[in-house]
């Protein structure tokens, strides 16, 4: 690597000497470094401000009135902040939030622990772990979309190779429960999917966690006569704590905004159970085509995202300092 | 024992809790993969033996999943197959046992080719303009550098959906509805951010002097930055892509959303794929397990850059 570098350096040189009367006139023509740093930060912040906040600003704007996208000609008229009110008050919304709220509260449980349990044995370095790590990172990697698909056939009740494992261990008969189909089990079916896909990434981010911990602190701790347990919990897990709080709020981010995979296993249903925020929005939006108030309820979540998201960051930064 | 453990350092588990860490991890490894093989495997079953109850593990593998992915049949009568001559291939062959002709390709073809299509397309547009930006921000000093990154950052915090509303109706607009060149613009917006941040963290490794001697020595800044720090930067420019490709290939809310029709990639297609009386699951499986492949091998490619991906340059080990 080095040594490459090296010899690029040489041709460089090379090159540049023999270039050099003309290399000076080159340099005064050559542009500015204000104008290269204008040059090259600006298409990147114009294609966002054509595809992200320009579009924003037309949601802002859209959700203070009934349009419908569906109606292209109808007459827009301004309707304040009725959208808005309708959306707080509406019980739907407040189903919504709460489905979202239990899917977000208990995939994230279940991927820190799990992920954190995972990392810490794949740190006992047994023989093969790489081998073994990079196999647990794959299902991560995946389309949540097709992979959430085919799920649907491993929930399938009568053929669906989920519920004959779980009858070959409990004995239960795998046609008398259906994870999608029934109000209690399908919340749960959505949370293990996320927490199949999504646990290598947890695993991921802590395992880098405990592997910046230096061994140093463990050999002082041996000799002070720490305890194992008394090591893990006051060494640890207080330093692989900003690794697991970053992967909460990736995770967090993540699944509030959650749609491809459940949108495919229940669709929200049965009933409105798994009906996540992002669900609730393709439907007002897409195919109640209430694009008005569709759009109030969009900002209202990305100022929520966005909101929490700082909160937290806030905090995370607290406890990094410490 | 103890005077075997001597020669290592405290801090080094012992064998048996190596042992123990390596049954359990290798344990959850296998179980995670069972989807992923059932997968594989109902690809590989004949339509029957897909819907068997207990599932079968032991079967006959045939390619039909495979050959009803790729066509379109229709049923006939044993008479009219009998007249046929010959069967032009295996897929003809296996379609003609179950009393049908194939009449012709099916759309996966074409939606696999859009996701390809578009993959690259805003891959490398993502890429070109994040790595420009990224110099930018790590080079020289932007005003309000921080606030303009985090603006970056920030523009991939909103839900997909709450962005399609407002890029459907603009879209309309602009005719670019159902369009490959929608879609690709769409996702470099999006994977943008990521590029941005992640070739900042790789380029502010390379060290200035480089481009420095560069410059003494006759180079403009324009030349140094394509003859120096591109060629230094090639590792993380490859991590880079890869990341925006695997989020371009796998992404489906904006897809299933905003094409319909011509521009139609595979993971909202995939869903749809239907056969006589059902889904037909081993035709699902298959255009499941090849839409997959690209991916295993990009995660087996990427598995030392992974993390540094998957946080934004957050985590860089």
């Amino acid at each position: 690597m080095t040594d490459s570098n090296r010899n690029l350096i040489d041709r460089a040189a090379l090159r540049a000497a023999h270039a050099t009367p003309h290399g000076v006139a080159r340099r005064v023509k050559g542009l500015s470094d204000r104008a290269i740093a204008w040059l090259f930060i600006s298409p990147t912040i114009i294609l966002l401000l054509a595809i992200n906040i320009f579009p924003l600003i037309w949601a802002i704007q859209l959700s203070f009135t009934n349009y419908r996208a569906n109606r292209p000609n109808a007459e827009v008229v301004n309707v304040g902040l009725r959208n808005y009110e309708r959306i707080l008050t509406d019980t739907d919304t407040w189903m919504a939030m709460q489905a979202t709220a239990h899917f977000v509260f208990w995939t994230i449980l279940l991927q820190t622990v799990i992920g954190f349990a995972l990392a810490y044995l794949i740190d006992r370095k047994f023989r093969g772990h790489a081998f073994w790590t990079t196999l647990i990172l794959i299902p991560m990697m995946l389309s949540p979309a097709v992979v959430g698909n085919f799920w649907r056939f491993l929930y399938q009740p009568q053929i669906g190779l989920f519920n004959y494992i779980v009858s070959f261990f409990t004995g239960i008969p795998p046609s008398s429960f259906e994870m999608l189909g029934s109000v209690t089990l399908a919340p749960w079916a959505i949370i293990i999917v996320d927490t199949w896909m999504w646990t290598p990434y947890v695993m991921l981010i802590c395992l880098a966690g405990l592997r910046s911990i230096p061994d140093y602190i463990y050999e002082a701790a041996e000799v002070d006569r720490a305890s194992p347990w008394r090591q893990f919990w006051s060494i640890t897990v207080p330093m692989a704590l900003p690794f697991i709080m970053l992967a909460v709020l990736f995770r967090g981010i993540e699944n509030f905004k959650m749609f491809d995979m459940v949108n495919l296993l229940t669709g929200g249903g049965p009933g409105s159970i798994t009906e996540v925020a992002s669900i609730t929005l393709k439907r007002e939006a897409f195919e109640a085509w209430r694009t008005g108030q569709s759009s109030a309820f969009a900002i209202i979540l990305f100022v929520a995202v966005f909101g929490l998201a700082n909160i937290y960051v806030k905090a995370l930064n607290r406890i990094k300092q410490r | 024992m103890r005077g075997l453990s001597t020669a290592h350092s405290v801090v080094e588990p012992s064998r048996t809790a190596k042992r123990v860490a390596g049954t359990l991890v290798i344990l959850y490894a296998l179980i995670s993969m069972i989807p992923l093989a059932w997968i594989f495997m109902t690809s590989f079953k004949s339509p029957p033996d897909s819907i068997s109850y207990p599932p079968k593990i032991v079967f006959d593998p045939t390619l039909e999943g495979y050959c009803n992915l790729f066509t379109t049949r229709t049923r006939q009568t044993s008479d009219y197959i009998e007249s046929l001559g010959p069967p032009s291939g295996i897929c003809d062959e296996i379609t003609r046992n179950r009393n049908m002709v194939i009449a012709g390709p099916s759309k996966y073809w074409p939606r696999f080719q859009n996701s390809l299509i578009i993959a690259f397309g805003s891959t490398f547009l993502a890429v070109s303009l994040g790595v420009l930006a990224a110099y930018g921000f790590s080079r020289f000093r932007v005003p309000l550098a921080d606030d303009l990154l985090f603006f970056i950052l920030s523009t991939r915090m909103m839900p997909p959906i709450a962005v399609a509303i407002p890029i459907y109706l603009m879209y309309r607009e602009l005719g670019l509805s159902d369009t490959a060149l929608g879609m690709i613009l769409l996702y470099t917006a999006v994977n943008v951010s990521l590029a941005v941040w992640l070739l900042k963290g790789f380029i502010d490794e390379i060290p200035r002097e480089y481009e420095e001697a560069a410059m003494i020595d006759g180079y403009t800044r324009l030349q140094a930055f394509f003859k120096v720090v591109l060629p230094q930067a090639t590792t993380g420019i490859a991590a880079t892509a890869i990341f925006c490709m695997i989020f371009a290939w796998n992404e489906y809310a904006f897809a299933v959303l905003l094409t319909s029709g011509t521009a139609q990639t595979a993971p909202p297609f995939i869903p749809t794929i239907i056969g006589e009386g059902g889904l037909d699951w081993p035709a699902v499986a298959a255009g499941t397990t090849i839409f997959l492949v690209p991916i295993l091998v990009f995660t087996i490619l990427l598995r030392r850059q992974l993390l540094r991906g998957i946080t934004f340059g957050a985590v860089r080990k």
